[in-house]
Formats: structure tokens, C-alpha cells, sequence
């Protein structure tokens, strides 16, 4: 029905019957639109146009200095080697893509001249290759022109392992090569639907070859530009204290018209969520914070009367409990939570069922995350048009009592349920971190009530989210029943996040728990969909596909989803920032500008 | 005295080399790996992080290591952080001056308030002003940096809007201003640091000056009629220093332990936030370098403390 509907749709666009914002407006009737809506058009044969910007300046510089504060500095300034955002986000201040994403998750120029599609030969049919068309004119910092050659060289820099670049998944698999100084053509060895991962967005920043090709492989280490940036960027490079502060001016040949807008650029780093709020909102040292994550009460009180606001940018990041479908407390050839046993109580349908009915989701966004939350019933949150709208939620503590009491798990002496001599104890672990600990609190009451006895306990956040093998207390090895966190959403396209699940990924002793599919789950049907659209190029297939591995994952409650999270800044009241759930904060800093009036 | 001197560094040698095999071990069976990031992340090939171990040397055995290091460390060479892949020396280069300054500025406030009123409160024990100067001495210590950090900041800050409660390591402004705000920004953590050491060291010089105002030369010097401020400060007072000198500098690396909090709410770009950032991220090459300048630096203290013992007592150093 909708795969018709969809269809249709997209031919009225194709026919010019429909305009494009039609098209979006309809797909948000529908309840399946848009971050992607484009891109849907994009492989339904429509070109893709660029979003239109809100940037209002109409001349080059005179916006004096732009403060950023980053409560984890960065620290260090290639984007091949940056490991966490902080890191791609101040190499993204200096060094750009070929495109990058827009709040709706749109795809927006940045070095190329045009969005590949069908229509301008740019998307191959087959979903094997995509073709750029860069932009003419660009100038690296140093006068330097830059061209094809230029992306040719970061695909052969990130590839090779000796360099040892985090970005080396990306480009291991694809090969690329210059059509001539301006085109450059990417292969893939299979239909690849979500062709925009290469080149785009923070990670896909372009570092210089002149400067670079020395340093290739083995003496990556080496290159003086490491630590000093030379790139296209709005703002040029001027100094940078690893962790402490990075200072940039205005580059005066920037390739956009009447951009940048500020005269020099400030980022810096360290101290907690808390006082960076309380430096922007509150006393007005700095314009901008980054990924506050502090309770909205708190955020309220210091937006009384303050100099500035938080904003907030819609993702696809997922708060949820996930449950242990192994046992953590049999041990096998030395293993907990092998993958080779079963889970006493959680293995029961039913206490997976009423543990989902037992998390009050609206409490939780009531007390805890406020703005910075939305209730969901799904695991997959975004970009929209793969979010399931069959499922539902409740909570009941009724309901779930009376699941488990007909289930047969019936209440013991000490109020709590049991069967067959198993008691219904369950150890539920978080990072320590303010609003999860309240979290587990509000979920551990609820249990009670049903009969149901919750262990807290909370490890520290390095440790939890460590790869550390002698450690036990890690996500990865999951020695208890229930735990809570969030995978960040990287890009505007589910594959990388519900790839993780499939079977083949289980973390066990033997990959040493590298496997990050950590609540063991196994499923036929669920492994098929996520296989079958690795590889669909039909836009509308495919997000059929993922919707259906969505549903199956909810089925079977391998998560409870607590929370659809937002990104939540801090922002003078004069700023205009760009921010996308999509990508990086700094991902769209060239369109950032200030108002005379707040 | 050169002599003495001469025998205190020559101790001080094996000490830090002792510290350092210690610190290395440590730090080689604690758990966590540098290129854990590396192995998490889904799109590195783990032969991507296992090249780098070989690379670097992970995979030799702990004495290989430590020998590996040490040399390195003679030569000059402290290694390079595995995190922002610069040179370790650089980093912390960058960081010490600001330690420096707000430690530094922090113990001569403290000194500056403790002898003057220890003393003071040790020649009328029990008045009005010796009662008040121990009842916020106990408070001074009571409450820790973190909390009367974050109270500093309420109220200079945020109530009062008169003092930036972010430090930043280049200010623009040149000249006189330059100076103003380098001291504006500094006000904060230097009060919360030299105020908690100040507390602890008063209640110190006032015990230590009680002990020796009563002794028997003190009442000899006042017999021979002379003047109180010549008894206090030539006879009393000298002598009651050396257990001070002692506290102050055994209290360094308290004092640095601290500051590791302060940097922390101040923001300032310290060795103490690289410390705990680079322990944070498993960057083994720099928490050896970091833990291996305290240990330096307290050992500098210690000879410090015994030459000053020296100056004071020259007893000690014909022993």
C-alpha cells in the first residue's frame, strides 16, 4: 500500500505534477516522510535539490569572534584519525566534504558542484558507482588549487592500512578515480543504496595531497599538518592546544559567496556539560555549547533571564534498555553470558513482554529528558521514513502483572514472582550518569509494583564503553540481565546501526567481545531483512525492509526503547547556528550567523 | 653546604629512577588498551590497531619496554601521545605554565596568609583573634576545592558578573591588559587552592610557634630586654619555620592532587586536566610523562624543603 502509494508519488514528481515540497508534505501525511525524502527521489530517478539556506548576511566577514565550547576539546586536527566526534569536529572547522547534511537531513554542497542523480549521469542505474562533479575555483588555505587528484589521494590515504586512519572502512571497499580535474568517479564492488558515505559529512573531510603525500602509510604520524591544518574551510587556521583550544580567522578566498560570517573562530575545551551550559546560557561567555546533556529542570532555571537558549536537533539517537537473551551467571569454557546458554527468566516471552510495559516512557521524558526527549516505541528513530508506525507502547503495571501471573510466574512469599523455583531477579546496569540513574530508578518502582525485584548498579562511563577485555563491567560483555545506553546515529541511513544485530555479530570470548551485537540475539527473519536491504536499491524496498527489522526487534522486546533523543546545544540568544541531528555540530558552520537582536 | 647539596641531588637520582620503574610497571599491568577506540570502531580492521601495537612496541615484554622508555627519556625522547599523535614533551610544555602560575600564585597567597596570622594568633593564644582565625581555619579545610569552586563561581560569576569563570590560555589583548586579565581570570582558582592551603598551614605555624615561644632561649632573648617584634621574628619565628618548610613542601603534591580538581572547574589547560583526559583515554604515553613530572617535582620539593632546612638550621647540614 504505501510501497504504491510511494510509487505513485514519485512518479507525479518525475511528471512535474508534483513539486518537491508537495512531495514532502504528502510524505509527512503519510506519516513516512523526510530527512530522506530526498534521497528517496534521488534513487526514484528525481534529482535531488539542494536545500535552501537561511543564511542572511550579504557580505564577507565583519561578524566579529565566533566562541565555541566544547566540554571534551579536540585533540587532534585530521579527520582520517579522529576517533570521536570531538575530533571530527574540529578538523570539519578547517577541512571540508564533497557535501554534507542539513537539519533534515538533506544533502547540501560543500565542494561539489552538483548532487549526483539519474538524472545528470552522476548515479549509476545499477547502484555500482557514483560520479562528483567538483566545484571549479576552490583554493586550499595556501593558495594551492584544489582538484580531483586531491580526493583521489584521501581514498588512497585512508585505505591504506600502514596510515592506520579510522576512516579506512569507508574506502577499503571502494575504488576511485579521476575522471578528469574535476569529476571523480567512486565503484563500489556491489549496489550500494546509500552511495553518500564516502567524501560526506564530517568524517568524509578532504585533507590537501600536496602537503599529505609524504606522509602517506608508515610516517602518517609524521606530517607537520597534523597538528596545523591546511583545508577549504570558511576559517583558516591560526593555533591549536591539544584538549585546550583551537583558533581560526576568516579565510578571505572561501569558495561560498558572502560567507564566512565571523572574523575569527574560538573552540575551546574541557570542564563538564553543566558549567558549559551555565558559560553560555547563563553569563554569556561563549555563544555556543556542545551536546549538553543535562536535565531539563536544570536547563529551565539557568534559561530564566539568561543570554541565552538551548536548541535542539532531531536525530535518529535512541535511548533503550537492552536484555541479556544469554545468561549472565552460568559460566561456559570460561564465558559469561555465552552465547551457548540460555537466559533463566528473560528466555520467558511473557517477562520480556511485561518488563516492556513496565517502563513508564512518559514519566521518563516528564522528569528526566524534557525537551531533549520524545517517547518512541521504536528502535529505529530516524531518518523518518524508516520508522515503523505499527508499533505501540504502554505502560500498565496492571497489564503486566496479570502477563505474568498467567504466564505462571506467581508471587512468592516476600511479594516477589517465581516459577519452577526461579525467582524474578534481574541485575539492570547503566554508565553512571545523572539522568540514567534516574531512569533505573523510576523503571526499578515499577518492577516492584508487578512483583519483580530490580538490582541497580551504575559503572563509570570509560570503563562501561571500554573494549577493555580483563574488564567485566563492559556493555560488550553484558554480565547482567538488563542494560541501558544509547548507540549514537552517525549518518542519515539505518544500515550501519541495524547491521550490528545480525547474528553474525554476536560478542563472545572468542572475538573477544568485539562483536556488537551484545545482547546476544539470534534471529532468522531479522538477519534476512537487514541482508536483503544491504543490497536493495529500491529507496522504497528497502525502507520497507528496515521498518520490518524494526518490528521484528520489537517483537521480540531485544530492546525496550526509553527515549528518542535529541541533540541539545547551548546558544546565545543572538547566534544563528546550523545544526543537524544528522551530522556534526560543526558540519554546517559556514552558515552560521549572528542577529543584531536576539 | 655545596657539599650537602651535592649529596641531597645525588640521592635524589635513584629515588626518581626507583619512581619511574614503579610508575612504568603500573601502568603496564593496569588494564586498558590505547587503540581500544581503534577496536571498537566497526570500520577499522583489527590489523589496523594490531600493526600499531607492533608499531609501537606494545607487544614486548614490560622489561624490554622499560628499558626502551628510559633510554628514549635520556635521550630526551619522552614519546608521543597515542591520542592527539603529538610529541608528549610538547603537550605538557603547553600545559605546565599554567600550572605553574595558579599553583605558584595559589601557595604564595597561602604563605602570605598563614605565617603572618599564625604567627600572630601563636603570641595571644586564646584572644578574640586567635579564636577567630582557628574557627575559619577549621572551615577553610573542611570544605573541599570542588565546592568552593563551584560556590566562587555563583557568586563572582553568575550573581555578581564580575569575574570570567572560563580560563583561557592566550588571552588576545596585549600590554597592561594583558595583565589584567591574565590576574581576573586567575582570581577564582587561586582563592579556592591558596585559601584551602592557607587554612591547613595557619593552624600549622600556630602550633609550631606555640611549641617554640615557650622554650627557654625565647624567654632568655626577652630577659635580655629585647623588643617583641625582635623576639618573634629573629629568635621565635626561624626556628618554628623549619617544621613549616617541612609541611609546605610534602604538601606539593596535595597541592597538585587539587589542583586537579580546580583545573577541572576552571577549565584551565593544566598538567592536572591533560592527566586525567589522557588516563580517560588509555594514552599510556603521556599519563607516564605527567605522573613522571609530579614525581620530579615532588622530589624537587623535597630538596628544596632539606637545602631550606640547611638555611635555617645549619646544624642539619654538617650532619
Amino acid at each position: 500500500m504505501l510501497d504504491h502509494e510511494l510509487r505513485t508519488m514519485i512518479d507525479e514528481v518525475k511528471d512535474g505534477r508534483m513539486d518537491r515540497r508537495g512531495f514532502v508534505q504528502r510524505m509527512l501525511a503519510f506519516g513516512l516522510t523526510a530527512p530522506m525524502a530526498t534521497q528517496i527521489l534521488a534513487v526514484g530517478g528525481v534529482a535531488m535539490a539542494e536545500s535552501p539556506s537561511a543564511y542572511k548576511p550579504t557580505k564577507r566577514g565583519g561578524g566579529g569572534a565566533l566562541k565555541l565550547l566544547w566540554w571534551q576539546g579536540p585533540t587532534l586536527l585530521n579527520p582520517h584519525f579522529a576517533t570521536g566526534t570531538k575530533d571530527q569536529d574540529g578538523s570539519r572547522l578547517f577541512y571540508e566534504p564533497l557535501a554534507c547534511w542539513d537539519p533534515d537531513g538533506n544533502m547540501k554542497l560543500v565542494l561539489a558542484a552538483e548532487i549526483p542523480s539519474l538524472q545528470n549521469g552522476g548515479l549509476a542505474a545499477d547502484g555500482m558507482s557514483v560520479t562528483w562533479k567538483l566545484k571549479p575555483g576552490v583554493k586550499w588555505h595556501d593558495g594551492k588549487p584544489f582538484n580531483a587528484d586531491d580526493v583521489v589521494f584521501n581514498w588512497e590515504y585512508a585505505r591504506d592500512p600502514a596510515t592506520a586512519t579510522v576512516t579506512i572502512g569507508v574506502h577499503r571497499n571502494i575504488t576511485v578515480e579521476k575522471i578528469d580535474d574535476l569529476t571523480v568517479k567512486i565503484t563500489f564492488t556491489k549496489p550500494t543504496p546509500f552511495w553518500a558515505d564516502a567524501f560526506v559529512g564530517a568524517p568524509g573531510s578532504i585533507i590537501p595531497k600536496h602537503l599529505f603525500a609524504e606522509y602517506k602509510g608508515a610516517k602518517s604520524r609524521e606530517a607537520p599538518n597534523n597538528l596545523a591544518p591546511v583545508g577549504t574551510g570558511p576559517y583558516k587556521f591560526v593555533e591549536f592546544k591539544p584538549g585546550d583550544i583551537i583558533r581560526g580567522e576568516l579565510n578571505p578566498d572561501y569558495h561560498m559567496p558572502n560567507r564566512p560570517y565571523f572574523d575569527t573562530l574560538e573552540m575551546k575545551g574541557g570542564g563538564d556539560a553543566v558549567s558549559a551550559a551555565r558559560a553560555v546560557i547563563q553569563t554569556g561567555e561563549y555563544d555556543f555549547g556542545w551536546n549538553i546533556q543535562v536535565e531539563d529542570d536544570i536547563l529551565l532555571r539557568l534559561e530564566k533571564g539568561g543570554k541565552g537558549k538551548t536548541i535542539y536537533a532531531v536525530g535518529g539517537d535512541t535511548e533503550f534498555i537492552a536484555l541479556n537473551f544469554t545468561d549472565p551467571n552460568t559460566e561456559i569454557d570460561g564465558e559469561r553470558s555465552s552465547i551457548k546458554t540460555k537466559h533463566p527468566l528473560l528466555s520467558d516471552p511473557a517477562v520480556r513482554k511485561a518488563l516492556a510495559m513496565l517502563v513508564d516512557r512518559e514519566a521518563v521524558k516528564k522528569v528526566i529528558y524534557g525537551r531533549a526527549g520524545r517517547v518512541t516505541s521504536n528502535f529505529l528513530n530516524g531518518p523518518e521514513k524508516f520508522v515503523s508506525k505499527n508499533t505501540t507502547w504502554e505502560f500498565s503495571v496492571e497489564k503486566a502483572s496479570k502477563l505474568l501471573e498467567d504466564a505462571g510466574w506467581k508471587a512468592g512469599a516476600d511479594g516477589i514472582r517465581e516459577k519452577d523455583g526461579k525467582k524474578l531477579k534481574l541485575l539492570y546496569q547503566t554508565a553512571i550518569n545523572g539522568p540514567r540513574q534516574k531512569t533505573q530508578a523510576i523503571v526499578k518502582q515499577a518492577c516492584q509494583k508487578a512483583g519483580i525485584d530490580v538490582e541497580l548498579k551504575s559503572v563509570v562511563a570509560s570503563v562501561f564503553f571500554s573494549s577493555d577485555v580483563a574488564n567485566p563491567d563492559t556493555y560488550a560483555k553484558f554480565y547482567a540481565d538488563l542494560e541501558m545506553f544509547q548507540i549514537p546515529m552517525s549518518q542519515p541511513d539505518p544500515s550501519q546501526l541495524m547491521r550490528r544485530f545480525h547474528s553474525r555479530n554476536v560478542a563472545t570470548k572468542e572475538n573477544k567481545w568485539q562483536g556488537v551485537n551484545f545482547p546476544r540475539w539470534v534471529n532468522k527473519d531479522f538477519d534476512a531483512a537487514v541482508d536483503a536491504a544491504e543490497g536493495e536499491t529500491d529507496a522504497v524496498k528497502r525502507a520497507a525492509l528496515y521498518i520490518k527489522a524494526n518490528e521484528i526487534m520489537m517483537q521480540d522486546v531485544v530492546f525496550i526503547p526509553v527515549m528518542h533523543r535529541l541533540k541539545v546545544e547551548a546558544c546565545a540568544n543572538t547566534l544563528r547556528p546550523v545544526v543537524s541531528g544528522w551530522a556534526n555540530e560543526t558540519d554546517n558552520l559556514f552558515d552560521w550567523y549572528r542577529e543584531a537582536t536576539g | 653546604m655545596s657539599q650537602y647539596v651535592l649529596r641531597r641531588l645525588l640521592i635524589a637520582v635513584p629515588s626518581l629512577l626507583g619512581i619511574s620503574l614503579v610508575l612504568f610497571i603500573v601502568l603496564a599491568l593496569a588494564p586498558g588498551d590505547p587503540f581500544s577506540e581503534l577496536a571498537t570502531n566497526p570500520n577499522v580492521p583489527p590489523e589496523v590497531a594490531a600493526s600499531l601495537r607492533a608499531k609501537f612496541g606494545l607487544d614486548d615484554p614490560i622489561y624490554l619496554r622499560y628499558l626502551h622508555w628510559i633510554t628514549a627519556m635520556l635521550h630526551g625522547d619522552w614519546g608521543f601521545s597515542f591520542v592527539s599523535r603529538m610529541n608528549v614533551d610538547t603537550l605538557i610544555l603547553q600545559r605546565l605554565p599554567a600550572t605553574l602560575y595558579i599553583i605558584g600564585s595559589a601557595q604564595i597567597l597561602a604563605l602570605c596568609i598563614a605565617i603572618p596570622v599564625g604567627v600572630f594568633a601563636a603570641t595571644r593564644p586564646y584572644s578574640i583573634f586567635d579564636q577567630v582565625a582557628n574557627t575559619l581555619a577549621f572551615i577553610g579545610f573542611s570544605l573541599p576545592t570542588f565546592f568552593t569552586g563551584l560556590l566562587f563561581i555563583l557568586l563572582f560569576s553568575i550573581t555578581l558578573d564580575w569575574l570570567p569563570f572560563v580560563y583561557t590560555s592566550d588571552i588576545k589583548a596585549t600590554g597592561f591588559r594583558w595583565v589584567v586579565e591574565q590576574v581576573r581570570q586567575a582570581i577564582m582558582p587561586v582563592m579556592v587552592l591558596g585559601l584551602f592551603q592557607a587554612a591547613s598551614m595557619t593552624r600549622f605555624v600556630r602550633s609550631a610557634m606555640l611549641d617554640v615561644i615557650r622554650l627557654d632561649y625565647v624567654t632568655t632573648a626577652r630577659a635580655k630586654g629585647l623588643g617583641q617584634p625582635r623576639v618573634i621574628i629573629k629568635h621565635a619565628m626561624r626556628n618554628a619555620l623549619i617544621p613549616v618548610v617541612t609541611l609546605v613542601a610534602l604538601q606539593m603534591p596535595a597541592v597538585f592532587g587539587g589542583a586537579i580538581v580546580t583545573e577541572q572547574i576552571f577549565r584551565i589547560p593544566g598538567i592536572g586536566s591533560l592527566l586525567i583526559s589522557s588516563i580517560l583515554s588509555n594514552d599510556t604515553p603521556v599519563v607516564m610523562a605527567v605522573t613522571f613530572v609530579f614525581a620530579c617535582l615532588v622530589v624537587l620539593f623535597n630538596l628544596i624543603a632539606d637545602v631550606l632546612y640547611g638555611w635555617l638550621d645549619p646544624r642539619i647540614s654538617l650532619r
